[in-house]
């Protein structure tokens, strides 16, 4: 295992391919895909970005009751995810726009989320087990722990065949990393030896807190008092991303137990549309970060490889593409009906919700509204 | 009670595999009042989680558990140590069947021994139903004997919902008789547990058996009184509730937990909705004071007892 204060990349600021030796025992991983694979990085990085960027705009326009950008964490979060096999199971926290898509979540469910349609739509074992969206920080981790024992006990992991082995990828931020739950997460992923990888996106701001305020120490760094291997990486250097998680999610898949990863990366816009980093932070870093755009790293690399400027052009048409799309489906969506509001109380028939409901449907309809 | 939730455990455990308890000391040592004694040896290591200690942890991978298909029981250890765990009960496993909008169930239930009458220290003697009957998504039950216990959990472990599975702790040593065959009632069911014609006295968990008392006391003085045992604190079965009150015209509600804001303030005011032209008098409320539980040598001075209950019978016949 690496230092943890050694940062694991494999793409220098230029693109260039040229791993850190921190990532010796990674490289080969980022070495064996394919062009094909990493122009498919670049594609869903672009998708999610002309997404996010897509998605602000419609709340500025007021069809959204907030959005939470992703904009500038795109390669931790696209390699990470792209590293995930079909059988795994992740639990986001609540900004992982891209590897829900990549996991199979049509956007326009995390967009009804964010109008105020529901609470969160969609059902996880239909959509590539994505599970939902969670707003209290680091709650999720316990979560993705507990179904990770669940793995465990169903022995649908460390059988050898890394096709079939399930591993969990939970996803936290570095404010998470203060909250009683994910060291609790922690302990108990330890202690149960749970096939799981913790993934922190340390974007450097819990809202306007810096990283400081939570950890004297890298976050990588806290994984050895708890048992668990970690690891840091550059977290705008999507083959980093990809090849630390893959081998980790793979060690889990095999038996050998959890393990954290810290992504460095940063927001680039605001914690959410409610947000005004202005407040808090300077230009001059907003500018460094901004200059090590994960985007356009990863293009140079594609450039130097010899991809041709129609393929850019082809992958730039197609978030544009699917901007527009949820853009229209956004406009289009209609408002739920008041039964959204009582239906899912309980899965069991509950009296309560039942004659509330009936209520509120007949009070409504005194009026002459119909729902 | 303690061997009838034992019992019954270990019937909910052997029909379906899927069922897991999980707690701090439930393994090895078979939990602090000894309810799941044996339950390791029986299932192992897999079913009877011995975990780390913390409330949330617990909690918060049952809900992963739960997602990945088990159907976990987890027991708090005291009443008073359920905070820590607060947030993911209320935040997370009573709305996540809402937020998935039904398509993930959340059969989990947090077994909760509670309440008074065993002079402990502070943080374990605690009544926090109420906070958790406040809370939508959440089923909150509690037995008074161990027939119900015996079923309850049972029925608590097949419900879909999560369900808050209140045990007194003071009524765990009572003995009495469990009927193997079949549930006398449904788990959200109330149930008059002495006929009476005077007045109604309502209760739940440690209550009941203070209530039974106060009846039998006011017998021997030629007053009638009905003893209604609401068993489910959420949803409530108001049915029951409500006709022994038409009959009665009176109502008294008593329970530990304070009476600011507590389930005898909704039933109060649920009667008076409900039954408001047969009421001869105000439902009036036997409760603990609105104080931190005191200190074990002050509890009997606290805890309501027949003779505050039979206090408020006779104050609510002075109207």
């Amino acid at each position: 295992m690496a230092e943890a204060s050694e940062t694991v990349s494999v793409l220098d600021e230029h693109g260039a391919f040229r791993p850190s030796p921190a990532a010796e025992q990674y490289a080969d991983r980022a070495l064996a895909l394919t062009l094909d694979e990493r122009v498919g990085f670049l594609r869903d990085m672009v998708r999610t970005r002309a997404f996010d960027v897509g998605a602000a705009n419609l709340q500025r326009q007021g069809h959204l009751a907030l959005w939470v950008p992703s904009y500038g964490q795109e390669a931790a979060q696209v390699g990470s995810a792209r590293a995930t096999r079909p059988q795994d199971s992740v639990f986001p926290a609540y900004r992982e726009h891209a590897v829900g898509m990549i996991r199979g979540l049509d956007p326009i469910e995390i967009i009804r989320m964010y109008r105020g349609t529901v609470h969160g739509a969609w059902d996880p074992a239909a959509n590539g087990n994505f599970h939902q969206y969670c707003l209290v920080i680091g709650s999720q981790t316990l979560h993705a722990t507990g179904y990770a024992m669940g793995v465990q006990f169903d022995g649908t992991t460390a059988t050898g065949d890394p096709e079939r082995d399930e591993a969990v990828i939970v996803y936290f931020g570095d404010g998470a990393t203060s909250q009683g739950d994910s060291n609790e997460a922690l302990v108990f992923a330890a202690s149960y030896q749970t096939p799981q990888v913790f993934f922190i996106q340390n974007n450097h701001w819990a809202i306007s807190v810096p990283v400081e305020r939570q950890s004297r120490v890298p976050l990588a760094q806290r994984a050895t008092g708890f048992g668990l291997p970690g690891v840091r990486l550059d977290g705008n250097d999507v083959l980093a991303s990809y090849a630390v998680t893959a081998a980790l999610l793979d060690d889990a898949r095999a038996g050998r137990g959890p393990a954290l990863i810290e992504a460095l990366t940063y927001r680039i816009g605001g914690h959410s549309s409610s947000d005004d980093p202005t407040k808090y932070r300077t230009q001059e870093e907003l500018e460094w970060w901004s200059g090590r755009d994960p985007l356009l790293r990863l293009r140079r690399h594609l450039e130097g490889e010899g991809v041709g400027a129609e393929v850019f052009e082809s992958i730039d048409a197609e978030g544009a593409d699917l901007a527009a799309d949820v853009r229209r489906r956004t406009i289009e969506m209609p408002d739920p009906p008041m039964s959204e509001m009582f239906e899912f109380v309980y899965t069991d028939p509950h009296p309560v919700t039942e004659a509330q409901h009936a209520w509120l449907r007949d009070y409504e309809a005194s009026y002459g509204s119909e729902q | 009670m303690v061997r009838a939730l034992n019992a019954g455990l270990k019937k909910a455990m052997a029909d379906d595999p899927k069922v897991l308890l999980m707690g701090e000391d439930v393994g090895t040592l078979g939990g602090v009042f000894r309810v799941t004694e044996g339950l390791k040896t029986e299932f192992g290591p897999k079913r009877v989680l011995d975990t780390p200690l913390a409330e949330s942890g617990i909690v918060g991978t049952a809900i992963g558990l739960a997602m990945r298909g088990y159907r976990p029981i987890c027991e708090i250890q005291f009443d008073g140590f359920i905070y820590p765990g607060f947030d993911q009960i209320t935040s997370q496993l009573a709305k996540i069947t809402n937020r998935h909008r039904g398509a993930q169930a959340m059969p989990v239930v947090i077994r909760v021994p509670y309440g008074g009458h065993i002079g402990a220290v502070e943080h374990h003697q605690e009544s926090p139903e109420t906070l958790f009957a406040h809370t939508a998504g959440l089923r909150v039950v509690s037995p008074s004997t161990p027939n119900d216990a015996y079923w309850m959990i049972q029925q608590a472990v097949a419900s879909n919902d999560p369900v808050m599975f209140f045990e007194p702790k003071g009524r765990y040593w009572p003995k009495g008789e469990v009927d193997l065959d079949a549930p006398a009632v449904g788990l959200h069911d109330s149930r008059v547990v002495r006929a009476g014609t005077d007045a109604t006295l309502i209760g739940y968990g440690p209550m009941v058996s203070v209530l039974l008392a106060a009846a039998g006391v006011a017998a021997e003085e030629g007053r009638s009184l009905e003893v209604v045992d609401v068993r489910s604190l959420s949803p409530v079965d108001w049915d029951p509730i409500v006709a022994s009150v038409e009959k009665t015209g009176r109502a008294i509600v008593a329970h530990e937990a304070s009476g600011f804001l507590g389930m005898g303030a909704e039933i109060a005011a649920q009667l008076t909705e409900r039954a408001f032209y047969s009421l001869e008098a105000p439902v009036l409320r036997v409760t603990g004071f609105d104080i931190p539980f005191p200190a074990a040598r002050l509890e009997k001075l606290h805890l309501p007892d027949a003779d505050r209950v039979l206090e408020a019978v006779d104050r609510a016949f002075a109207y």
